[in-house]
């Protein structure tokens, strides 16, 4: 439970500038993701938190404590790694109290601390198992539970749901927003390149771009008014659509963006006009990809009810009203 | 076709196995040989006299040699592998200038045949005053056992994955404790097989015995048989050399046989993935 203040933090391997002066600040209890496109320094920015990788300037506070220098183990913070990187050759249990016995702790309150986050992750029965004889989720909530006996102020997830299939994904993804909730507001910082899981879990997301922060707040913000044209097109799924060019001047913008879900099919009274070249239905939903004249790329439509639409048919399209993103050149929006 | 197939393999297999192992065998039937049934050539078992091993165990300082091969030997190992261990963490884990160029120095130890250091290593061994003890081999043992074991183990470490570490290091361990608690039981396959190469190495290593030692007490075995001479300077006690070189063939081939069994592979696998 601590409150976490980056001031021009920055980070370089030689040459080479990896974090290019991050400003941030992170409230105590909550739940900050940090999402953006591989090689964006999402990772990095979280090893310098944890103090496994040193800053090369700037200053890190944990609750208005310079702790720029200091080791890791003493930062407060546990870390859960995507690879779950448990001991092989130490039972579950001895995993999770590996931490405490080596900061000293009595065997009666390791016992009690290892056996109670067993309990909350339900792995209680599997204490004197080895890594190996786990499932990948399993070892996950190890990994977690071993991160939960230490007590951290902050909690520390690197991409932890990556290496599991998509279903033990969606379940551990819950169970990882329920440990937020039933843990007291613990700090959480958690980094993906998955904008959904960003957007699920988040308290706040903060999207990393190149080493630099492009915009950090609640997902529906992000969602609803992203400040740059990058991360319009990177949050939300499907991709926001993007239309350049003699379309987009007629809005006054050099890049128009809408969402899928705020074009509409509308024959009577359309704004646009183009061909659907392809449909894909996911059951709930039926997308439509709509080729104009005048867009590079066809633009995706989510489909209102369950009209079946020929291939190939030219169908009229309308955005709604107020949910037209406007961008100038350099991708900045006008509002 | 296939009969043929099978056939040939295990013929193969027979021709290396008699290649591999007649030696031994011999020795081990002419040491139950006695007086002139030696130097008859018989490949089957003619005499049973353990007269010869009598005769090791009571003549001579032959025990005395074994417990001196033992004693360096074993401490040989533990130097090489506590040096080796702690020096192929900071090889593969430790970032620093010149890392690579010490690599190949460490490497480039190992090509120098032992003649060619023979005279350098005796002036250092008589200048730090250990001539005759069994720490003038047992430093030189590990001097030339160091760079594999270092090779080996470096590259071994540097294949274990560096999440462990790095959660190790989260939860508050030092280096030391890194090695001794994380790395050293993930690494017992490659511990073993170069404690075992080094134990081999030191068990039957001739020259630098020969030159370091002067006494018969402080002698290890190699030079003992060596130097065993019979009832005249014109006799050589087969008998006796062939039943001393059995005795001190039997402990390698026990430890060789029991650590096989404990070289168990894929011990990290299930800690990272899968």
């Amino acid at each position: 439970m601590a409150s976490i203040i980056l001031r021009d933090v920055r980070k370089s391997y030689g040459a080479v500038d990896v974090i290019k002066g991050v400003d941030l600040e992170i409230e105590k209890g909550e739940f900050m993701v940090f999402v953006g496109p591989s090689g964006c320094g999402k990772s990095t920015l979280l090893r310098l938190i944890s103090g496994l990788e040193d800053i090369t300037s700037g200053d890190m506070m944990f609750d208005g404590e310079r702790v720029n220098d200091l080791a890791p183990s003493k930062r407060g913070i546990a870390m859960v790694f995507q690879s779950y990187a448990l001991y092989p050759h130490m039972k579950v249990y001895d995993n999770m109290a590996f931490g405490m016995k080596l900061a000293k702790a009595g065997p009666d309150e390791i016992r009690k601390r290892v056996e109670s986050a067993a309990k909350l992750l339900q792995i209680d029965h599997l204490l004197d198992r080895l890594p190996k004889q786990l499932s990948g989720g399993q070892r996950q909530r190890v990994a977690i539970g071993r991160a939960i006996v230490r007590d951290p102020r902050v909690f520390l997830f690197d991409e932890p749901l990556s290496n599991l299939d998509a279903a033990l994904r969606v379940a551990t993804r819950l169970e990882i927003a329920k440990l937020h909730h039933s843990m007291g507001n613990v700090t959480m910082i958690y980094v993906t390149h998955d904008q959904v899981e960003a957007m699920t879990l988040a308290d706040r997301i903060c999207v990393l771009r190149d080493g630099l922060v492009m915009q950090v707040g609640s997902p529906t913000e992000l969602y609803e008014r992203p400040n740059s044209i990058f991360v319009a097109g990177f949050i939300g799924s499907p991709k926001m659509n993007f239309i350049n060019g003699q379309i987009a001047k007629g809005f006054g913008a050099h890049t128009i963006g809408i969402r899928s879900e705020h074009v509409v099919v509308d024959n009577d009274n359309p704004v646009w006009r183009g061909d659907v070249v392809h449909a894909e239905n996911l059951g709930s939903d039926n997308y439509l990809f709509v080729e104009m004249p005048g867009a590079d790329e066809p633009v995706l439509v989510r489909q209102e009810g369950k009209t079946a639409i020929p291939y190939g048919a030219s169908i009229g399209i309308r955005p709604i009203e107020g949910n037209l993103h406007r961008f100038d050149e350099k991708g900045t929006p006008i509002r | 076709m296939k009969l043929v197939k099978s056939g040939l393999f295990y013929l193969a297999v027979v021709v290396i196995v008699v290649i591999a192992v007649f030696p031994f065998y011999y020795a081990i039937i002419t040491s139950f040989k006695t007086g002139t049934a030696l130097f008859e050539v018989s490949y089957l078992p003619t005499e049973f006299n353990w007269d010869n091993y009598v005769s090791v165990f009571s003549q001579g300082e032959f025990p005395r040699n074994i417990l001196n091969s033992v004693f360096v030997a074993t401490m040989t190992v533990a130097l090489a592998l506590l040096l080796g261990v702690t020096a192929s963490y900071a090889l593969a884990r430790v970032h620093f200038r010149g890392r690579t160029l010490l690599l190949l120095t460490i490497l480039g130890v190992s090509m120098f045949p032992q003649i060619a250091v023979l005279a350098g290593l005796f002036e250092l061994i008589r200048f730090v005053g250990i001539f005759n003890t069994p720490w003038a081999l047992i430093l030189s043992y590990t001097i030339f056992t160091l760079p594999f074991t270092v090779w080996v183990l470096t590259t071994f470490m540097r294949d274990l994955p560096i999440e462990i570490e790095e959660a190790a290091i989260v939860d508050g361990a030092t280096p030391w404790v890194i090695i001794t608690k994380v790395f050293m039981p993930l690494m017992w396959p490659a511990l073993v097989t170069t404690g075992l190469l080094a134990f081999i190495g030191a068990w039957n290593e001739f020259l630098f015995a020969l030159t370091f030692t002067s006494s018969n007490t402080t002698r290890t075995v190699p030079v003992a048989i060596a130097l065993l001479s019979g009832a005249t300077q014109y006799e050589t006690p087969w008998g006796i050399i062939m039943a001393a070189s059995v005795v001190v063939t039997i402990p390698l081939i026990i430890l060789v046989l029991i650590f096989q069994r404990k070289i168990v592979a894929g011990l990290t696998a299930g800690g990272v993935k899968g």
